[in-house]
């Protein structure tokens, strides 16, 4: 697979991101390179192998449904950028 | 700009907000019959769980904003989630319910996505692995003969987002993070939909269904019910399915049914223009009652899905899905084909019973003490509902035991009584002493009916003989007059006699010939 500069704008737009252009041609080719890296892996036949999605061999690691005390209202506004008494303040997100 | 001079569908679109809508209906109305709506619903119900689903903190809705938080909803660096093995529970249940199949290796996911209710950049979710798979949820439109089943696709855990709020005039948009990470699970149809009809019996049937299962509150005003909708038309006849757009923001019943018909008309407006359009999300409008396209970009679905390494594989096992079964509640669908059939009662008198699970057990308890079935249906959706519909309680504020409920229906219908001294008096004094039992309070008031034949006989002949003329005038055809004797019988027994037998009694003494 090769990244294009279409893919790389999307990605870019998808993680509202914004890049230098100059910047573009360092990136596709360290993406690039990345990937082809990750090529190497298609080498190897792993046909009879089934998809490892955990490192862990845990399994029903659950919870029971307890309420625990939370983190309070001040400390969890404490590092936003911006808030006031009550909301988290963001860069309007509509029209 | 008139409807003529709209050559293309982006300018149609362009125009909708001002277009007058009922000249797009008079263009369509003569293909309207040629054509059907396809849906298939995606219902969001919240779990009504204590905790969150990978967090610990409260749930509770219409709290300050920002005050049920973690560092794990917040995502701050370097925490982990933990699954709450309830959320299972409850999606086990509806799973069970429907008639699912259940996965047993469940994998969670990670659904990517910016936007600022969601500090994480993603939802957690169930992609490949969805914990139940197929079944079906049977439904009885209003005024259908026969149930429909709706097939499911699958139902998936997953959370919820915050909320943010757009306020005009201000600069910024505000975020409450209380709703995330609240367990939700999504049911998804298959496109068996074709009428407003069923799509509303399908979302009641979901309602009571969680209801019953008690795994949600259905209440669609707080959001914890949701809907989105996909719909296509095609026309009759045809078996492949059109192109579908999906509605999204659809907060209430009324709205669903909207909807439907707006897109239903769009998109025949559509077809018979020779337009064609992509597969696409709208929104709609309420106030205006049609849908919008959201700018594609923000409808791009490129969700870049993949397992949640945060999360080990929550395996469910023959015992857990026992255990599951073991506390299954009875059903709706249940409870009422038990009502209809073994019970005769009409299928209306079933749908109200059933409407509420506490209603629906309440009456079956009142049946496991009389066998006159209709008369406990009415008891229970007239007299005992009417006292909670008036002081707005629940039935689990009622005061009478169900047993005595029955016990009163006996009086009934043993002649004891008759109905107006039950409800008129012996119900409202139930409800005074609830400990008492209703014979007791029959002896106490000595309501019982004089069913003393010869002494209605007796008093019978005495009116009769008060009133020669009338029983002349009754003879000589003014059959009328036997109100006016029932009357004055029922005034001398100050309204205890049983009703029937003295009508009866007073029937025969007045046709003996002379």
């Amino acid at each position: 697979m090769q990244i294009t500069k279409e893919i790389l704008e999307n990605i870019a737009h998808l993680a509202r991101l914004e890049f230098d252009e100059g910047a573009e041609k360092d990136m596709l080719a360290d993406l690039n390179k990345i990937l082809d890296w990750m090529e190497k892996l298609n080498e190897v036949n792993t046909d009879e192998v089934t998809p490892l999605i955990h490192i862990s061999a845990e399994r029903n690691v659950l919870r029971e449904d307890e309420v625990q005390p939370s983190l309070s209202h001040e400390k969890g506004l404490l590092n936003a950028p911006d808030k006031d008494a009550n909301y988290f303040r963001v860069p309007k997100v509509i029209e | 700009m008139h409807l003529q001079e709209i050559t293309q569908a982006s300018d149609f679109e362009k125009a909708l907000p001002q277009l007058s809508w009922q000249t797009i209906q008079e263009a369509i109305a003569s293909a309207r019959e040629d054509y059907e709506t396809v849906v298939g619903l995606e219902v969001h119900a919240q779990l009504k769980t204590a905790s969150k689903a990978f967090a610990s903190e409260e749930t509770t809705y219409g709290q300050m904003p920002n005050t049920n938080i973690s560092v794990v909803t917040l995502a701050h660096p370097g925490v982990l989630p933990r699954v709450n093995k309830k959320v299972f529970n409850y999606a086990l249940r509806l799973g069970l319910a429907c008639e699912s199949e259940i996965t047993r290796e469940n994998v969670f996911a990670r659904k990517n996505y910016f936007y600022p209710d969601l500090p994480k950049g993603y939802q957690i979710t169930q992609d490949k692995t969805p914990i139940c798979v197929g079944g079906k949820v049977y439904i009885q439109p209003k005024g259908a003969t026969e149930e429909k089943a709706i097939r499911l696709v699958r139902i998936h855990l997953e959370e919820d987002a915050g909320k943010s709020m757009h306020i005009e005039g201000e600069r910024d948009s505000f975020i409450d993070l209380n709703r995330a990470g609240v367990p939700l699970i999504e049911i998804v149809s298959e496109p068996d939909i074709r009428q407003v009809e069923e799509a509303y019996a399908y979302l009641t049937e979901i309602r009571k269904l969680v209801r019953y299962l008690d795994i949600c509150d259905g209440n669609m005003e707080e959001g914890s019910l949701r809907c989105d909708v996909n719909v296509s038309i095609r026309k009759k006849g045809v078996e492949t399915f059109g192109t579908r757009v999906e509605v999204k923001n659809l907060n209430s019943f009324s709205n669903v049914k909207r909807a439907m018909v707006f897109e239903f008309e769009r998109q025949l407006y559509y077809a018979l223009r020779g337009w064609t359009f992509i597969q696409e999300t709208r929104t709609f409008d309420a106030p205006a009652g049609k849908t919008y396209a959201l700018r594609s970009k923000e409808s791009m679905n490129d969700y870049r899905y993949f397992p949640e390494p945060d999360l080990t594989p929550v395996i469910v096992d023959e015992h857990w899905i026992a255990q599951v079964q073991e506390k299954m509640p009875p059903l709706p669908r249940e409870l009422y084909l038990k009502f209809t059939k073994e019970y005769s009662l009409s299928p209306y008198d079933a749908e109200v019973l059933t409407a509420e699970k506490e209603t629906a057990l309440y009456f079956e308890e009142v049946c496991q003490f009389t066998k006159n079935y209709k008369a406990a249906a009415n008891w229970v959706s007239v007299n005992v509902k009417g006292y909670l519909n008036e002081l707005m309680l629940t039935i689990d504020d009622f005061p009478i035991v169900p047993e005595k409920i029955a016990a009163l229906i006996n009086l009934i219908d043993a002649g004891k009584i008759n109905h107006n001294i039950a409800s008129k008096k012996v119900y409202p004094a139930l409800l005074a002493t609830p400990n008492k039992t209703a014979l007791q309070i029959v002896q106490e008031e000595n309501l019982l009916l004089e069913d003393n034949t010869e002494e209605l006989q007796t008093l019978i002949q005495t009116t009769l003989a008060q009133f020669p003329d009338k029983v002349a005038a009754y003879r000589g055809g003014k059959k009328g007059l036997q109100g006016m004797f029932m009357g004055e019988i029922m005034k001398k027994t100050k309204g205890k006699a049983d009703a029937k037998l003295v009508s009866k009694m007073l029937q025969e003494a007045l046709n003996q010939s002379e």
